[in-house]
């Protein structure tokens, strides 16, 4: 038994030529990735890669291909490449996406592809910027389940109606598409941004948690919910689906319940 | 350089913390100003509604409309302690909610705090005199102004 592992034979007979999935259709692709190296240049530039992809091909796809193939020193970064890790959020063609999330034939690839660094944050090399922002608002809302009672022997039971209460906000990966596509953000980088406010909701409508007082006073900082202009540029960016813009509306409503 | 050190090339370049200065919040902003700034606009804003159609209406629309508008009509309807509120609120919550509307624009898109603060000095400014100028004009308004026992020039009034 050993030696033989083969595929067990089909059980349905095909025909010839099915069962490969077909023939792909492939078509030729321009990406304009903007290009950024302090070392060489203090100045940003656009380099254009034509490149022949596939109808089932991603952005990120082809930034393998020109990574891999073309220009070896393009930098980008993607962990999970499945819209999970929120790793490869950038600008594509004028709007924040994920570059694992967006197909090539979604675009119009009769023009190059625009492809730049999310806006907002410091850009290090090419794609990638500086999150460290980003994630120090993250943290400053207290993204954590806090509970002052006892501690439980067993897990801390939810009802579903409580559980739905924050679920949409559950959903967040931390890509910042959100904040890094608000206006505000763009000019104040003090704003808390979409992002942790998100992650704020997600536990101080938790009826678990008991610590939405605390959350809700940081939040209600001049950097905090009142800064939101709801141009609803989150929720239009969130890979998600998140209703971001919503979100921030029930953390403005719950502090102005909690102080009127 | 210790061999276990790992050089940070982001420190040169966004200076001393792991995070560029103009990312860290100066200081927490304790009272809630912004929430009730927040909470003024859309209330006012409410209100202004009423107010300005209310204002359009009786002005424009009602009786002989356009056409009856002059120092006349004006000088009548301020005699009406009733206007005098209402023109009173409007030009309170008008200025008040529009200069807020603006500060909010200045905070959105001001990127110097000079420019910052210099724009807020001129907008506090221009509103500070408006409110004041049009609440004194409002309460002191005299159809009849005497100036030296001569009366001013406005042909509506008796001869004294």
């Amino acid at each position: 038994m050993s030696a033989e592992l083969a595929e067990p034979a089909s059980k349905i007979e095909l025909p010839a030529g099915v069962g490969g999935g077909g023939e792909i259709p492939s078509f030729d692709v321009t990406l304009r990735v903007r290009r950024y190296n302090p070392e060489v240049s203090e100045d940003a530039t656009w380099d254009d890669f034509k490149v022949t992809m596939y109808g089932t091909d991603r952005v990120l796809d082809a930034l393998h291909k020109i990574k891999w193939e073309i220009d070896g020193s393009v930098s980008f970064r993607r962990s999970c490449a499945h819209g999970v890790c929120g790793s490869d959020a950038m600008r594509i063609n004028g709007r924040n996406r994920l570059a694992c999330k967006t197909l090539l034939k979604d675009l119009d690839t009769s023009k190059p592809i625009t492809v730049e660094p999310i806006k907002g944050l410091p850009v290090e090399k090419d794609l990638i910027v500086d999150m460290e922002p980003f994630f120090q608002s993250f943290r400053e809302v207290m993204p954590f389940l806090i509970n002052r009672g006892h501690e439980p022997t067993k897990e801390r039971l939810q009802s579903a109606e409580d559980r739905e209460r924050f679920d949409d906000t559950t959903k967040c990966i931390l890509c910042a598409a959100c904040t890094s596509s608000c206006p505000v953000f763009w000019t104040d980088g003090q704003y808390f941004g979409p992002a942790a406010i998100v992650n704020a909701h997600r536990f101080i409508f938790d009826s678990r948690d008991d610590a939405g007082d605390m959350r809700l006073e940081i939040l209600n900082d001049k950097e905090g919910v009142w800064r939101c202009r709801t141009t609803f540029n989150c929720s239009e960016a969130c890979p998600r689906g998140i209703q971001v813009t919503k979100a921030i509306a029930e953390v403005k409503q719950a502090i102005l319940a909690r102080k009127i | 350089m210790d061999a276990t050190q790992i050089q940070s090339p982001r420190a040169a370049k966004v200076g001393a913390g792991r995070v560029a200065p103009q990312y860290n919040r100066s200081g927490s902003s304790k009272g809630n100003f912004e929430m009730f700034a927040w909470l003024f606009m859309r209330l006012s804003g409410v209100v202004l509604v009423v107010l300005i159609f209310g204002h359009l209406a009786v002005n424009l629309l009602v009786g002989e409309g356009i056409h009856a508008i002059d120092f006349g009509f004006v000088a009548g309807k301020w005699a009406d302690p009733f206007w005098q509120v209402w023109d009173l609120a409007m030009l309170w919550l008008a200025m008040l909610h529009g200069t807020n509307g603006v500060r909010t624009i200045i905070n959105d898109y001001a990127e110097k705090d000079a420019t910052r603060l210099w724009l807020k000095t001129v907008l506090y400014a221009a509103t500070l005199v408006i409110v004041v100028l049009g609440t004194l004009v409002i309460f002191t308004f005299d159809p009849c102004p005497v100036a030296n026992g001569v009366q001013l020039p406005g042909g509506f009034c008796p001869a004294p």
